[in-house]
């Protein structure tokens, strides 16, 4: 198989986990650019601090399209207090592993997940917890650094 | 079904080329720099080559010089285009911006030992103007190079004029036929071609021989690797014999063939653009029929080279794209750029290449396959969805 991608990242490419769109969704984000060649867009629905669900689209390769479906599957019924530790490594460790040219697609499924928080925490008027930042402002380079 | 529709890349060798093979790793297997029975066996193998792939060319045997293919050539014809222009203190070089990396890397090493690189604009259609390189060429231009058709979105550049204009004007000129040796109509002499750099492995002959055609009395070839005499010491290193075989007996079957599979192969890519483009938001790139019988590039907004790809592989199509992703950077194909795309456009790049061994059916399954999965992927796109809200 082309890349030499792993039969999971493959099985997660070709039938991903929760792709859509929520319609009232609690918070959204947005990270990558067009220049870059990965946009990824994920919808959070959370009820008592649980992510109830979780639904994403993605502009990219294999690796960025299996990666935000694996981080779906991670966050998906889980407390918001576990939600915010998601780390690329885990999604990474998740899938069995990457191509190390295509690591760094699994840092921008983070900061979607992470970009849905800061958006969910934002309208809510809550503090922001720790490692919840505003998402990044385009310069896709460190995400994007081979 | 499994089709192969990547051989701009490379292609299936051929039985002529393997009949022409075997016998030189079994019964021919001197080497021919050997005075005894084998070598000189091996010797006369490549000789006949020569003979063989002059005759396509026009040009004359002693004219023809075996590389390892269609990279070490392009690098030798730059280099030595550059050094006998340096000699006479002329140190500008005329290119497009979108030949293969084998010439734009030379070129730029060239640029840092002081010479001036001149990349002309290849228009929308990808093809460049036959004014932009009269105007381009001065007293101290050393060398024009710009390759008979682009690798990625075929179009074919007007050689046979520029061969002309540079013949007037007295500057050396170099053409990297890669994608159009055994492809298209190739004479030396009618073309005013000083030097050209074809590549077995794309007409059916195995990967690992090329030939660099330098006209006699034009460039003085300078050495890419040192080493023994071999190539009249131009080329060191024991020739390829079977390789230089089998791409002498697949140049001659391409050539002699030339118009009946252009014919044929020109119909299905054809088919295949008219069909393609029927997909919402799909683009041609390059000219519509200028350009290599079997090649389609297209791009489809919304998404992106790699997933189309993988996906295409998992339905038995082997295509290839220009997308930052399959190239290994963060930015597309310098082609696509060069024709205008936007990175957004050009991160959707298809490229099907056909050959005389593509069948209907296969194109029929491609016809079928593409749209579907096109369809699945903008159905997971934020930009496909931001694009349609937009509208």
């Amino acid at each position: 198989m082309a890349m030499n991608y792993s039969d999971l990242v493959i099985d997660h490419f070709t039938n991903p986990r929760n792709v859509g769109e929520i319609p009232d969704a609690d918070g959204i984000g947005e990270v990558g650019n067009m220049k870059c060649g990965d946009i990824m867009r994920m919808y959070l629905k959370i009820k008592d601090d649980v992510v109830e669900d979780v639904k994403f689209k993605t502009f990219g390769c294999g690796a960025a399209v299996a990666t935000s479906s694996m981080a779906t599957e991670l966050i998906k019924g889980k407390p918001l207090s576990e939600v915010i530790k998601l780390t690329n490594a885990a999604v990474v460790e998740a899938l069995g592993g990457l191509p190390a040219i295509k690591v760094h697609c699994s840092v921008l499924a983070e900061e979607a997940v992470k970009a849905a928080l800061y958006d969910y925490y934002t309208r809510k008027g809550l503090p922001l917890p720790e490692g919840i930042e505003a998402p990044c402002n385009g310069d896709c380079a460190h995400c994007c650094s081979h | 079904m499994q089709v192969y529709a990547d051989n701009a890349a490379t292609t299936k060798v051929s039985q002529t080329a393997i009949d022409a093979l075997l016998p030189c790793l079994t019964d021919k297997y001197g080497n021919p720099s050997s005075i005894h029975s084998f070598g000189q066996a091996a010797s006369r193998e490549m000789e006949n080559a020569r003979e063989i792939i002059a005759r396509c060319l026009n040009a004359d045997p002693k004219e023809i010089t075996f590389t390892s293919g269609g990279s070490e050539a392009d690098n030798q014809a730059l280099l030595s285009a550059a050094a006998a222009g340096e000699k006479k203190g002329k140190k500008h070089i005329i290119s497009t911006a979108f030949e293969h990396h084998a010439i734009l890397h030379t070129l730029d090493k060239l640029s840092k030992q002081g010479f001036r690189i001149e990349l002309l604009p290849v228009y929308q259609d990808g093809i460049v103007r036959l004014e932009d390189v009269e105007k381009a060429i001065g007293e101290d231009t050393a060398l024009v190079s710009i390759m008979y058709a682009n690798n990625e979105i075929g179009t074919i550049q007007p050689i046979s004029e520029i061969g002309a204009l540079c013949k007037e004007k007295g500057v050396p000129f170099h053409t990297d036929a890669v994608q159009a040796a055994g492809h298209l109509f190739i004479d030396v002499k009618v073309q005013n071609i000083d030097m050209l750099s074809l590549s077995g492995h794309k007409f059916h002959a195995p990967k690992g021989s090329g030939v660099l055609y330098v006209r006699s009395g034009s460039v003085p070839l300078v050495n890419v690797i040192e080493g023994g005499a071999q190539e009249r010491g131009k080329r060191a290193g024991t020739e390829n014999i079977p390789g230089i075989a089998a791409m002498a007996a697949a140049l001659k079957e391409s050539c002699e063939n030339l118009d009946a599979n252009a014919a044929k192969v020109s119909a299905m890519r054809d088919r295949l653009i008219q069909g393609l483009e029927q997909i919402p938001e799909s683009v041609l790139n390059g000219h519509r029929t200028n350009r290599l019988p079997g090649n389609v590039n297209f791009c489809f907004k919304g998404i992106e080279g790699e997933s189309l790809l993988l996906m295409l592989n998992l339905a038995g199509i082997a295509a290839s794209s220009g997308s930052a992703c399959t190239s290994g950077s963060l930015d597309p194909s310098h082609v696509l750029l060069s024709i205008g795309l936007t990175h957004e456009v050009a991160h959707g790049s298809l490229r099907l290449s056909l050959s005389e061994y593509t069948t209907d059916e296969e194109v029929d399954h491609i016809l079928a396959t593409v749209p579907t999965v096109v369809e699945r992927l903008r159905a997971m796109s934020p930009v496909w969805e931001s694009m349609q809200k937009g509208k």
